[in-house]
């Protein structure tokens, strides 16, 4: 296979062009001694019905959703993705194209952009949002780096019910960067509000909770925006689950300054993690420090509306080492995913897609419950995913679930290893009754209660 | 010529696309399951519109965005290359597609395989021991390798190394994320070829002698030059007792023919969506995987892929990684694209990509240097810098010659950067391009030329035919307009709106 599309005729006419006899001339500035004297040691090419049976080989031993029902999800969710989602963000006019550093060239992503960030304020109830972050985990990352500021220095307080990979990425960057990290315990699975309260100093800079927690559990976000505005502290509210938003109070509703979340659940595809969706959401006057590419209305000179990337002087290719982020490169297809979906879905859809995700789950868990030795590990309110103490071993059962084609939760021992037995389901709008009751048929038998 | 209505000005209340499963349990009442204070009070505002509406809303921006697929793209340091379609079908398959990062490690042995070559590649690619996949971008992989050399420092009790130097040249992204690693930058001068100036260097070295951790590179740099002297920089910079970092966006010119690792480099990133060919996605996803020499594998991100007798697994960091940079495994459809990619390609595809894309830009370079001043006249590599200061003196600048060619149905190079060059203008035309494409470049260049001579104002008022005209930057930033606002639909004042949204 090769995409360079000039023959070899035509190669050598331009090389007389240019007054070279062979591509040796041009390569000549590179010094023999670094030189790669032999062929790359890689695989030999393939043409590209060889390539996709290889690639067809290797997807085939993945477990996919369509043929296994996932109750897996910290972090991830499987939610149903309309047909027009990929249909329109595969259109290579936007998949092709880079940051729109001509605007005039690139009106189509500049406005769907701001969609995006329209819509992200609407979900959250804050006042902007960025073009994107990497991910949920850079975002949280990010929006630490905002409430710490230029000295890098200073102590940020971060509830342990933060997803365990989002703390862990946290944790590197708070050595690199050079400020402190307290982590606060839980109770009944969530934030617990004394101990936060213990942990806040003066020398705090931020607060990061996660609503949902990482248990699917509802934090008591008043409480803990009180005690985290009674000093000067920020409160970033962390969100692996924006589902959530269609039924559950906003950040904007109890005064978070900035808000750090993963998108993937809106219309981008799993895709074992990556490429995901940073979202970024704060309030006006904090705008300036806010990390990531910002879209903006302005007018052209024909006095016609049009879209820019603007503010731009916060960004490293202008402010360089004082830039407020080192990030170029977003996600911004997989915003405009998210905007096709949100469209797609609208204002009725996506609260009666949030609403369905909190009755599935609910019946789910209700139905769970009814087999001997489960029970509920936490008695606080969810959305889509809910903690269970399990009779065996956790991965035990996952295991067994396995040989019957079912993803099963997450192994909460894997992280928390306090809690013991324990599995964390998710079941979303996209399982049906028919695949709970597998489920908790399978867990009846697994388990030795089946009649 | 036109103006697309936002997609919350069309519709009509009530309106929406049919695309929810049967709500197939028992419903009970809302409070029973979420007590009220946890309640949302008011809806998202999300649009309320019907599923065509939403395809031609769409369809319309996609009709008023420009891409590879449509037209030339010589966007220098970004490498807009033609991207394969094969590589989106792979990207797309359910096996890869629809999987969970977190589902164990018998349900994702294809995803691990695919890891677990792709690391080898790479790592043969650019000459480096291993290869962490975790990081989403360039300036992720840098602010990663920095992370990693810091560790290094501090593993030998070597701590008081808190400076990065970085040529004058460098992108944005590495000053930027020298900061992020808590490093003071200082910036290396270029010498009169391009390269960097070797007496600064060592003048530096000597100033900050015990303080150097790293030394931020391209090289190929920024202006397309090949720095001849990198084995008399890299053992300067070993022997002061600091770290080379190879910042990878300028790969597509080197791919067979040199490798960092011989170069003396112990960092490196790699780009996968400039040279492996992965779409750029208007802005993103990227993938930017860095690579790293021997000594320093202990400290990479884990954990790695791995194989053993039981099949493929995910190892977990020793104790000397500095652990996670992100969340799961890297972008993983990214990856499975640039393995489509590398596999279809081969070790002379790949050799032969990078030697046909320094030829195409060796060839726009002879044509376009009578006609634009060329400040570094010598054989390029993947890309060149042209100056626009003839243009200047006429009183037509870099980013009037940039608009005017829009007109044309081509996207512009990368203008005023680097940094050290006077109106830049960074041409980097790619391999992928045809010959016809390459002389049209020149003819649109060359006619530009003549225009800014003999009539100006083509310039100074482009774009003369694109959808909207030059647009207003100082407006914009002046007062930011960044998300619609629903009390502007009402027909209420903005300020009226304003205080209306203010939380």
């Amino acid at each position: 296979m090769s995409y360079v599309p000039n023959t070899v005729a035509e190669q050598e006419a331009m090389l007389r062009e240019v007054g070279a006899t062979s591509i040796e001339d041009l390569l000549a500035p590179i010094p023999a001694e670094v030189r790669l004297k032999r062929p790359l040691d890689l695989p030999p090419a393939l043409g590209e019905p060889d390539v996709r049976r290889l690639l067809m080989a290797l997807a085939e031993q993945n477990a996919d959703l369509d043929h296994y029902p996932s109750f897996l999800g910290a972090g991830s969710y499987d939610h149903v993705i309309p047909s027009v989602v990929p249909q329109l963000f595969k259109r290579s006019e936007f998949y092709t194209s880079y940051t729109p550093y001509q605007p005039e060239l690139s009106q189509g992503m500049l406005q769907a952009i701001y969609e995006f960030q329209t819509m992200v304020c609407e979900l959250t109830e804050m006042e902007v949002a960025n073009a994107s972050l990497y991910d949920g985990s850079t975002s949280v990352v990010e929006a630490t780096l905002m409430a710490v500021g230029p000295s890098g220095r200073g102590e940020v307080v971060v509830s342990r019910a933060l997803d365990p990979q989002y703390r862990a990425t946290l944790k590197v960057y708070a050595w690199a960067r050079g400020f402190t990290l307290r982590e606060v315990g839980l109770e009944d699975g969530a934030t617990s509000l004394t101990a936060l309260q213990e942990a806040i100093t003066p020398d705090t800079k931020a607060v990061i909770v996660q609503h949902p927690n990482f248990f699917g559990s509802l934090e008591d976000m008043r409480a803990i925006e009180k005690v985290t505005h009674a000093s000067k502290a920020l409160l970033i509210v962390a969100i692996t689950e924006p589902a959530s938003l269609g039924v559950i109070a906003p950040p904007g509703a109890y005064n978070a300054d900035i808000v750090a979340a993963e998108g993937q659940s809106l219309g981008s595809p799993m895709g074992y993690g990556g490429p995901a969706l940073g979202l970024f959401a704060t309030r006006s006057e904090l705008v300036r420090r806010a990390p990531g590419r910002l879209v903006g209305k302005t007018v052209d000179n024909r006095g016609q509306t049009g879209y820019v990337l603007t503010l731009q002087t916060r960004e490293q290719h202008i402010r360089r080492e004082r830039a407020t982020s080192n990030i170029c490169t977003n996600q911004s297809l997989l915003a405009l995913a998210a905007t096709i979906y949100l469209a797609s879905l609208g204002k009725q859809g996506f609260q009666a897609m949030a609403r369905q995700c909190l009755q599935k789950a609910h019946h789910a868990q209700q139905r769970i419950a009814e087999i001997p030795g489960f029970s509920p590990l936490f008695s606080r309110p969810f959305f889509d995913e809910f903690a269970m103490a399990t009779p065996l071993p956790a991965e035990q059962i996952n295991a067994a679930l396995r040989d019957r084609s079912i993803i099963g939760g997450y192994e909460l021992a894997r992280d928390y290893p306090e809690f013991g037995d324990a599995l964390l389901f998710c079941v979303t709008e996209h399982r049906t009754r028919d695949e709970i009751e597998t489920l908790a048929t399978a867990l009846e038998e697994i388990t030795g209660s089946a009649e | 010529m036109s103006v697309e209505k936002l997609i919350f000005e069309k519709g009509a209340p009530g309106r929406h696309s049919d695309v929810l499963p049967a709500m197939d349990v028992p419903e009970q009442p809302l409070d029973d399951l979420l007590p009220a204070e946890f309640q949302r009070a008011t809806p998202a505002a999300l649009p309320e519109v019907s599923e065509i509406e939403v395809v031609r809303h769409y369809t319309h921006l996609s009709q008023r965005n420009f891409g590879v697929d449509v037209g030339f793209y010589p966007l220098g340091s970004c490498t807009m290359k033609y991207n394969p379609k094969i590589n989106e079908e792979t990207a797309s398959m359910p096996g890869f597609a629809r999987i969970h990062p977190l589902a164990s490690e018998s349900m994702t042995q294809g995803a691990i395989q695919l890891l677990y070559e792709l690391e080898r590649y790479i790592a043969e690619i650019t000459g480096m021991q291993r290869v962490t996949l975790q990081p989403a971008a360039g300036a992720h992989g840098e602010i990663t390798g920095l992370m990693i050399i810091k560790a290094y420092h501090e593993s030998r009790g070597d701590i008081h190394r808190d400076i990065v130097l970085i040529p004058d040249g460098a992108h944005g992204t590495n000053p930027a994320s020298a900061t992020l690693a808590n490093y003071q930058t200082v910036e290396l001068k270029s010498d009169k070829r391009g390269g960097v100036d070797v007496a600064h260097l060592k003048e530096m070295l000597a100033k900050y002698e015990g303080k150097i951790a790293a030394l931020m590179m391209t090289n190929p740099n920024t202006l397309g030059v090949f720095d001849e002297r990198i084995v008399e920089i890299a053992q300067l910079v070993h022997d002061a007792g600091g770290q080379l970092y190879y910042d990878g966006a300028n790969a597509n010119a080197i791919m067979g023919i040199t490798r960092p690792g011989d170069m003396g480099f112990d960092v490196v990133h790699l780009n996968l969506h400039k040279t492996m060919s992965t779409p750029h996605g208007g802005g993103g996803p990227g993938a930017g995987p860095i690579g790293v020499a021997k000594h320093l594998v202990p400290f990479l991100p884990g954990p790695l892929p791995a194989h053993g007798r039981e099949g493929y697994y995910w190892q977990d960091a020793g104790p000397q990684s500095i652990g996670r940079v992100r969340a799961n495994f890297g972008n993983f459809l990214v990856l499975v694209r640039a393995y489509t990619y590398i596999r279809s390609n081969g070790p002379d595809g790949l050799r032969h990509i990078s030697e046909s894309a320094v030829l195409n830009a060796n060839y726009l370079m002879q044509a376009l240097k009578s006609d634009y001043l060329l400040p570094y006249d010598r054989t390029c590599m993947h890309e060149f810098v042209l100056s626009a200061d003839r243009q200047k003196a006429l009183g037509v600048s870099a980013l009037d010659i940039a608009k005017r060619i829009l007109d044309f149905g081509m996207y512009p190079p990368t203008i005023y950067f680097p940094l050290i060059v006077h109106e830049a203008l960074m041409i980097e035309p790619t391999e992928t391009e045809t010959l016809e494409t390459l002389d049209e470049f020149i003819a649109v260049m060359r006619q530009i030329a003549r225009e800014a001579r003999e009539e100006p104002s083509l310039l100074l008022d482009a774009p003369h035919v694109t959808v909207v005209g030059r647009l207003d930057q100082t407006l914009a930033a002046r007062k930011p307009d960044l998300c619609w606002r629903p009390d502007v639909r009402a027909g209420r004042p903005a300020e009226v709106a304003e205080t209306a949204n203010t939380r």
